[in-house]
């Protein structure tokens, strides 16, 4: 039994981050119909980030973590300035297919980069408590997974009550809706495209440097990521973050008990087996609505 | 026009003609290998075109095909001891097989979701082989004994011109047209009796045929390797940026950006330690943001600069008082 309830925590503690990586993608696609591709690669580049505080001035990668959303903000600013702005006009179908070619160009930019820069090596942040957990009815808790999970709520809690509560996030939320309404009621959606894209970028970051926290990076680490933030997206529904959140969770779950049950080297498969069913079957999402 | 058609003609024999006797004239093997990874990449980006350039739907898992070609190829060739040719059409059938078996339901998913649908299915298979087939797979002694660079630099050529020539008879007939109208509004040609459907299927086979005889081609090809390194994304994501920085929905684009990615790949790598992907990722931007067109178009604008600023000349010269009038009429 405790084996199960070992691997079903794992996957929760991991799921809270898949939660927190597909947020960003989720909340810039649902704003602006742009398919940054890349997203995963903004999750490296915050990773290393944290990763390169902690390794180069020992600054502890919680406390980091403010530093590598500024950086990743900066990042986001001009990716959105440089490029992103350009695509603002297009046809839906043409915007969501040019953003995801450029989403390509730029994924192969990093991590070529990162991997000049940086080496191929697989990294991870050992701090002085990396090796702390506790026991509960014999399953071990990670302390810096636990505290990752903490985070990762909270930021989804935040942004939650950001687009619910304030004056700005219903303005990004009346864009989603109807964008063409919301420049009628004099919402300048420019400001709103980039405030959303900067925002996405800074959850990858924020994602990033937990997983360099409790677990690996590296620079190839992109794709993957990506993937399972489409996936997560994809299960969740858009425009949802609860809905984000279980599907990071289901996702998490899954792959833990697919380790469990069948091994480590079909964790991948299955999450990406569930997303093609879930894509062919109600590809609105599992909590979506039908207008997405 | 005729003596224009007539100049593009002998150059494609001529070409031809290089190419049949490039490995007579050069004898480093280093320059041939380049030639098939060329050849490889020609047809492996024009097999891409036919569904992503000609039918509009940007297929992310086109690495599928190419490596269910070379393992069926491999696997009948070495351990079931099939005739090489017979091997060969084998892979190209398995990959149409699997391409028709998801491209009933990979088409109910509309633009961004069959791309990332492709990608993910692309990577399912990417991983499954990885786990099925861990072991790299080398050709025996007796093959590697015998080992030759001309009959495989032959095959890549024969096949590059098979995919190319299909390609180019396929989208001058009435089903290219379809293809192209499916492209271009698929609710419209739905109205005017184009079945979407049927016309995306048949792009998706041919294109699925030709990467998986490339793959096979591959097979026959490479001394040793892991299986699972032809299913690799980096396939898919090499032929689509050569499509689209020669020209995407052009015959000649596919092969402008494949000669063009292998010769910069090539001297970018030795002066500019390995950013090459760098350079590439930066133009591929450039190009889906300024140029959609890709080369091909960029040279069709320079031609038309060009012919404009010969004919101004011309006016000027034939009647300098009236020059700044007509050059007005002509920018036009």
């Amino acid at each position: 039994m405790t084996p199960l309830a070992q691997s079903l925590a794992f996957g929760i503690l991991v799921g809270g981050l898949y939660g927190l990586a597909a947020v960003g993608l989720s909340l810039v696609f649902g704003v602006t119909k742009f398919l940054n591709v890349a997203h995963g690669e903004l999750l490296m580049l915050g990773g290393y980030a944290g990763f390169w505080f902690f390794t180069l001035w020992g600054v502890d990668p919680f406390l980091s973590l403010p530093i590598v959303v500024a950086c990743l903000v900066l990042m986001g600013l001009v990716l959105y300035k440089l490029l992103f702005s350009r695509m603002v006009k297009l046809s839906e179908e043409n915007k969501i297919k040019n953003t995801l070619l450029v989403g390509f160009g730029l994924s192969l930019i990093f991590q070529n980069l990162a991997l000049r820069l940086w080496t191929a090596d697989d990294r991870g942040i050992t701090t002085s408590y990396s090796g702390q957990a506790f026991t509960v009815l014999g399953v071990r808790f990670p302390m810096v997974r636990v505290a990752s999970l903490g985070i990762a709520l909270v930021c989804l809690l935040a942004l939650h009550l950001f687009l619910h509560r304030t004056y700005t996030g219903k303005a990004i939320r009346a864009t989603v809706q109807d964008w063409e309404a919301a420049t009628l009621m004099g919402i300048d959606i420019h400001k709103v495209y980039l405030l959303s894209f900067v925002l996405g970028a800074a959850l990858a970051g924020v994602a990033g440097a937990l997983v360099s926290v409790g677990y690996s990076i590296q620079p190839t680490m992109g794709l993957e990521w990506t993937l399972i933030a489409l996936v997560v997206m994809v299960l969740g529904g858009l425009g949802s973050i609860p809905g984000t959140l279980v599907g990071g969770l289901i996702l998490g779950v899954t792959q833990s008990l697919t380790s469990y049950w069948i091994g480590g080297t079909y964790r991948e498969i299955v999450a990406l087996l569930l997303f093609l069913v879930v894509l062919v079957v109600r590809p609105q999402g599992l909590f979506g609505s039908k207008e997405g | 026009m005729s003596g224009k058609r007539l100049v593009v003609i002998a150059l494609v024999i001529a070409g031809l003609a290089l190419l049949t006797v490039l490995p007579v004239l050069v004898q480093s093997d280093s320059i041939i290998n380049l030639a098939i990874l060329a050849l490889l990449y020609i047809a492996l980006a024009s097999s891409w075109n036919v569904l992503g350039g000609y039918t509009g739907q940007t297929n992310l898992g086109h690495a599928a095909f190419f490596g269910l070609g070379s393992l069926t190829t491999r696997l009948l060739w070495l351990s079931v001891g099939w005739p090489l040719p017979l091997s060969l059409l084998a892979g190209g059938v398995v990959a149409v097989v699997f391409a028709l078996l998801v491209g009933a339901p990979a088409f109910k998913l509309r633009g961004v979701y069959f791309a990332i649908g492709t990608l993910a299915l692309a990577q399912v298979l990417n991983m499954t082989v990885g786990n099925m087939f861990p072991m790299i797979t080398s050709l025996p002694a007796e093959y590697l004994a015998t080992y030759q660079l001309a009959p495989r630099y032959y095959l890549f050529l024969g096949l590059a011109l098979l995919t190319v020539g299909t390609a180019y008879v396929l989208v001058h007939s009435r089903l290219g047209l379809g293809m192209m109208a499916v492209r271009e509004e698929e609710e419209a040609a739905e109205s005017l009796g184009v079945s979407a459907f049927r016309h995306k299927l048949l792009a998706l086979s041919v294109s699925a045929f030709f990467a998986g005889l490339t793959g096979g081609a591959f097979a026959f090809y490479h001394v040793g390797y892991y299986p699972q390194f032809p299913f690799g994304p980096v396939w898919t994501f090499d032929s689509m940026m050569m499509a689209y920085i020669g020209g995407t929905g052009t015959i000649i684009g596919p092969i402008i950006g494949a000669v063009f990615f292998v010769v910069a790949k090539e001297l970018l790598a030795l002066n500019l330690l390995e950013l090459h992907l760098t350079v590439f990722g930066t133009l591929f931007i450039l190009v889906v943001l300024f140029l959609p067109g890709g080369l091909v178009e960029a040279w069709g604008r320079i031609r038309r600069v060009l012919a404009r600023r010969a004919r101004a000349r011309e006016v000027r010269l034939a009647s300098p008082e009236q020059a700044s009038g007509h050059q007005t009429v002509v920018g036009l």
